[in-house]
C-alpha cells in the first residue's frame, strides 16, 4: 500500500495491559485505516519508555491485572505531561477499563492506597467491595450524535465524574461508572475513557471511526474525509450482543 | 442419618433420568451437600487411601482420565468425577455413587473450587498443572487464583500429614507454588524440538513470583509453558524427575518417550503411542505419569510401570478433547474451545493435518462458557488462513467471530455464520469432502448443542452433562 495518509498510534503498555483483548480494538484502527488505503504506524510504549511528544495522533490505553496497572501507574508519571499536552493539542486517547481509571486523578485500591494517575480526564475511582460484571449496553453522545453502544464491563472500581467531563453516554443495561448514577465513561474533547470491552471498537465501529477521524484531524487538519464502510457484519453482531445482553431493540 | 441423606439424593438423580430432565449425573451431589453440608468430608474419610485432586486451566479431565486408568490397572479401587461436574457437587455425587469399597478418590477440580475441596477431602496427592487466562468473568485475575493456591498450599502443608504435589516445573507460576516445598514431584517436558518463537500474546506469568523481575524463556512450549529461569534472582525452571524427553506428533495423535525414575537404579524410558494429539497433550500424559508415580510412593504399593504405560497409551480423547466421531463417508474431530491457550492448541493441531482444512467454530456466551467472548480476540487464528477451504461460524455468538475473522484478514467469501448449531453443521458438513475430516471448535455449552445434534441424527451414544 502507498499510502498519502498516515494515523501515528502510540500504543501504551500493550505488554502489560491487555488483559481483555485489547489487541481486537488495535486490528480494527489497522483494518479500517487499510481499508481507506490509510497506514497506521504503531509505537509500542513500554516500562520505563518515553513517549516522544507531539509525534503520534492516537493514543490507546487498555486494562491490566492489579499488579501491572501498579506498575504502570508509577510508570506512567514520567509521561503525564507528554500525554496531557497532546490531549490539548487535539490528539484522540481512548483509555479502556484500566485506562480510564489511569486516566483520572486517582485511583484508591481495596487497602487505601492512592495511586495517581494522568488527570486528563477530570474524574476519580476507588476500588468498591465487589466487581461490577456483565453486558453492558448504553446509548453514547459525542458531539451531538447519539449511538447505541455494546460491550462487557468487569470491574472493581467505582468511577465518579467531576465538573469538566461529561460521560460517554447513560447505561440502558449493567452498572456503568459505578452502578448507581447511570453514566457510563467519559470524553472530554477528543479524550474518551469506558469500562466498555469486549472488545470496544469492532461492534461499534461508529466510535472507531470517530477516534480516526479526530487522529486525521490532528495530523492533516480538517480534509481527510473516512470515505463510509458497509458495516454488515458489524451491524449483525451489535444487534446481537444487544439481544444476549437481554435489550430490546 | 448419613445414610438417609445418601439414599435420598440417590433417589433425586433416579428421578431425575426418570423424567427425562437429562443427566442426573449431578444432582445428587447437589441434594446431598444440601442434606449434610459436610458429606463431602464425611465420604472422603472414608477411602483407605485417601483422595487425589487434579486442577489447571486445561488439560485436567484428560489428566484425570489418563490417571484414573493407571490407578486402575495398578489395583486400587477407584472412584472419580471424570463423567461430572468438577466442582463440590460434582465429586460429592461420585463419592455417593462409588462409596462402597472405594480406595481412592480421583477428582479433577475446578480452578477456584480447590481450595474448599482440598479443605473437604485432605488429599495425599495434589496434581497442579498450568494455569493460564481464562474466563475472566468466572475466574478473575490470574495473579489472584495463584495466590489463592499457595495459600491452599501452605494450609495443606500444616496437615499432619501434608501431600505430596505434582507439580509442572514448565509453567513459573506453578513453579513458584512449589519453591522452597518438600514432597514435590516435579514434571515437564525436556524435548526442545516443538518450541515456538515466542510467548503467547497476551502471555500471563511473565514476571517472577519470587523477585518481580521480568522472566526469560529460552524455549516456549505452549502459552507460558516452558523452559524458563529469572535474570535476577535464583529462581528456575526446576529440573523435572518425570518428563518428556521426545515427541512425535503425528495428526491422530503422538509417540511420546517419557522418562521415568526407579527406586533403585537409573531411571528408565518408555516410548508409547498415544492417540491424545498436541503438545498440550504430551503435558497431560507426562503429568498422569507422575501422578502415577507419586501414588505408588505415597501408598507404598510397588508398581508395574510397563501396564501403566499400556493403559495410558490406549486411553483415547475424553468427551470433545479430539474425539473422532464419523459421519457417514466424512469425519468429525471435536476441540473444546475454551480459553486462548487451549484454542491456540487446537490450532497448532489443525495445522498438523494434511490437506485443505474444513473449520466449524461454534461461540456461545452462556455461564459455563464464559459470558466475556473477548478472548477470541486473543487467540491466534491467523496461521489457519492460507490452509482454510471452509469455515462456518455459528453459535450464540456467531457474528463476534465473523467480526474477529474479518478483521484477522480473513477472505469472507470462504466465511459462512450461521448461528443454529443444526444449521451451521449442516454448512460446514456440505462443504466437506466425502473422506475429509471437518474439525469442529465449539465452546462448552455448544458442544453440548453440537453433540445433542449429533445424536439426535443416531451418530453418537448420549451423552449426559449438568454443568
Amino acid at each position: 500500500m502507498n499510502a498519502a495518509y498516515t494515523v501515528r498510534l502510540c500504543h501504551l503498555y500493550p505488554e502489560m495491559m491487555n488483559i481483555y483483548a485489547d489487541r481486537g480494538n488495535i486490528a480494527v484502527f489497522r483494518q479500517r485505516l487499510a481499508w481507506r488505503d490509510i497506514a497506521l504506524e504503531i509505537t509500542e510504549i513500554g516500562l520505563g519508555d518515553i513517549v516522544d511528544p507531539g509525534q503520534h495522533d492516537l493514543y490507546y490505553l487498555g486494562g491490566g491485572q492489579d499488579r501491572d496497572q501498579n506498575l504502570v501507574a508509577k510508570d506512567l508519571a514520567a509521561n503525564a505531561a507528554t500525554l496531557q499536552a497532546a490531549a490539548d493539542a487535539g490528539a484522540a486517547q481512548l483509555y479502556v477499563c484500566g485506562g480510564i481509571q489511569l486516566a483520572g486523578h486517582q485511583y484508591v485500591t481495596a487497602d487505601g492506597t492512592s495511586l495517581p494517575g494522568l488527570g486528563i480526564l477530570d474524574l476519580v475511582t476507588e476500588a468498591g467491595a465487589t466487581r461490577l460484571i456483565g453486558d453492558l449496553v448504553i446509548d453514547a453522545t459525542i458531539e451531538g450524535t447519539t449511538q447505541r453502544v455494546v460491550g462487557y464491563e468487569n470491574h472493581a472500581g467505582r468511577t465518579r465524574l467531576g465538573a469538566s467531563c461529561v460521560p460517554l453516554g447513560r447505561v440502558v443495561s449493567g452498572h456503568g461508572n459505578d452502578g448507581e448514577s447511570g453514566n457510563e465513561g467519559a470524553v472530554l474533547n477528543h479524550v474518551i475513557g469506558t469500562y466498555l470491552h469486549g472488545p470496544l471498537l469492532p461492534k461499534n465501529p461508529w466510535l472507531a471511526d470517530l477516534l480516526l477521524g479526530w487522529a486525521l484531524e490532528h495530523r492533516y487538519g480538517q480534509d481527510v474525509a473516512l470515505r463510509p464502510l458497509e458495516d454488515a457484519v458489524e451491524a449483525r453482531a451489535h444487534t446481537a450482543a444487544i439481544g444476549r445482553a437481554g435489550v430490546r431493540r | 442419618m448419613r445414610r438417609l441423606a445418601g439414599f435420598i439424593a440417590n433417589a433425586s438423580g433416579w428421578l431425575s433420568r426418570r423424567l427425562g430432565r437429562g443427566g442426573g449425573t449431578t444432582l445428587p451431589g447437589v441434594v446431598l451437600l444440601k442434606l449434610r453440608p459436610h458429606a463431602l468430608a464425611e465420604y472422603a474419610a472414608d477411602l483407605h487411601h485417601g483422595s487425589i485432586l487434579v486442577s489447571a486451566t486445561n488439560g485436567k479431565t484428560t489428566t484425570t482420565r489418563l490417571l484414573a486408568a493407571a490407578t486402575r490397572v495398578a489395583g486400587y479401587h477407584v472412584v472419580t468425577n471424570t463423567e461430572g461436574s468438577n466442582l463440590e457437587r460434582g465429586i460429592a455425587a461420585a463419592l455417593l455413587k462409588g462409596a462402597n469399597g472405594a480406595e481412592v478418590g480421583l477428582f479433577e477440580v475446578d480452578e477456584a473450587a480447590l481450595t474448599s475441596v482440598a479443605a473437604s477431602t485432605q488429599p495425599q496427592v495434589v496434581v497442579l498443572m498450568n494455569l493460564f487466562r481464562d474466563q475472566l468473568d468466572r475466574y478473575g485475575e490470574l495473579e489472584t487464583l495463584v495466590d489463592k493456591w499457595r495459600d491452599l498450599l501452605d494450609d495443606l502443608a500444616a496437615q499432619h500429614e501434608p501431600p505430596m504435589l505434582v507439580l509442572n516445573a514448565d509453567d513459573p507460576n506453578i513453579a513458584a507454588l512449589g519453591r522452597d516445598r518438600d514432597n514435590v514431584v516435579w514434571f515437564g517436558v525436556d524435548d526442545t524440538s516443538h518450541a515456538v518463537a515466542h510467548l503467547a500474546h497476551a502471555a500471563d506469568a511473565t514476571m517472577c513470583r519470587n523477585c518481580g523481575a521480568p522472566l526469560e524463556h529460552t524455549v516456549v512450549l505452549v502459552g507460558h509453558l516452558g523452559h524458563w529461569h529469572c535474570p535476577n534472582c535464583d529462581a528456575t525452571r526446576p529440573s523435572p524427575t518425570i518428563s518428556a524427553t521426545q515427541i512425535a506428533l503425528t495428526p491422530s495423535g503422538q509417540h511420546i518417550t517419557v522418562r521415568y525414575p526407579t527406586n533403585a537404579g537409573p531411571p528408565i524410558t518408555m516410548t508409547i503411542d498415544s492417540p491424545l494429539p498436541g503438545l498440550h497433550n504430551s503435558y497431560n500424559i507426562v503429568a498422569a505419569f507422575a501422578a502415577s508415580w507419586a501414588i505408588a510412593a505415597r501408598t507404598q504399593r510397588p508398581q508395574d510401570v510397563d501396564a501403566v504405560a499400556r493403559v495410558i497409551a490406549e486411553t483415547k480423547p475424553a468427551f470433545g478433547r479430539g474425539e473422532i466421531i464419523s459421519i457417514d463417508d466424512k469425519r468429525i474431530q471435536l476441540l473444546l474451545a475454551k480459553n486462548p491457550t487451549g484454542v491456540n492448541q487446537n490450532v497448532r493441531t489443525l495445522l498438523n493435518s494434511p490437506g485443505e482444512l474444513h473449520v466449524l467454530v461454534l461461540l456461545n456466551d452462556r455461564t459455563a462458557d464464559g459470558q466475556d467472548v473477548s478472548w477470541i480476540w486473543d487467540v491466534d487464528w491467523e496461521p489457519l488462513r492460507p490452509r482454510l477451504a471452509s469455515l462456518t461460524l455459528g453459535g450464540d455468538r456467531a457474528w463476534d467471530l465473523a467480526l474477529r475473522f474479518q478483521y484477522g484478514g480473513f477472505d469472507m467469501d470462504k466465511i459462512k455464520v450461521a448461528p443454529d448449531p443444526s444449521n451451521a453443521l449442516d454448512i460446514a458438513l456440505n462443504d466437506t469432502l466425502p473422506g475429509q475430516t471437518l474439525h469442529a471448535l465449539p465452546t462448552y455449552t455448544a458442544m453440548i448443542d453440537l453433540r445433542r445434534v449429533l445424536t439426535q441424527r443416531g451418530y453418537t451414544a448420549a451423552y449426559w452433562s449438568d454443568e
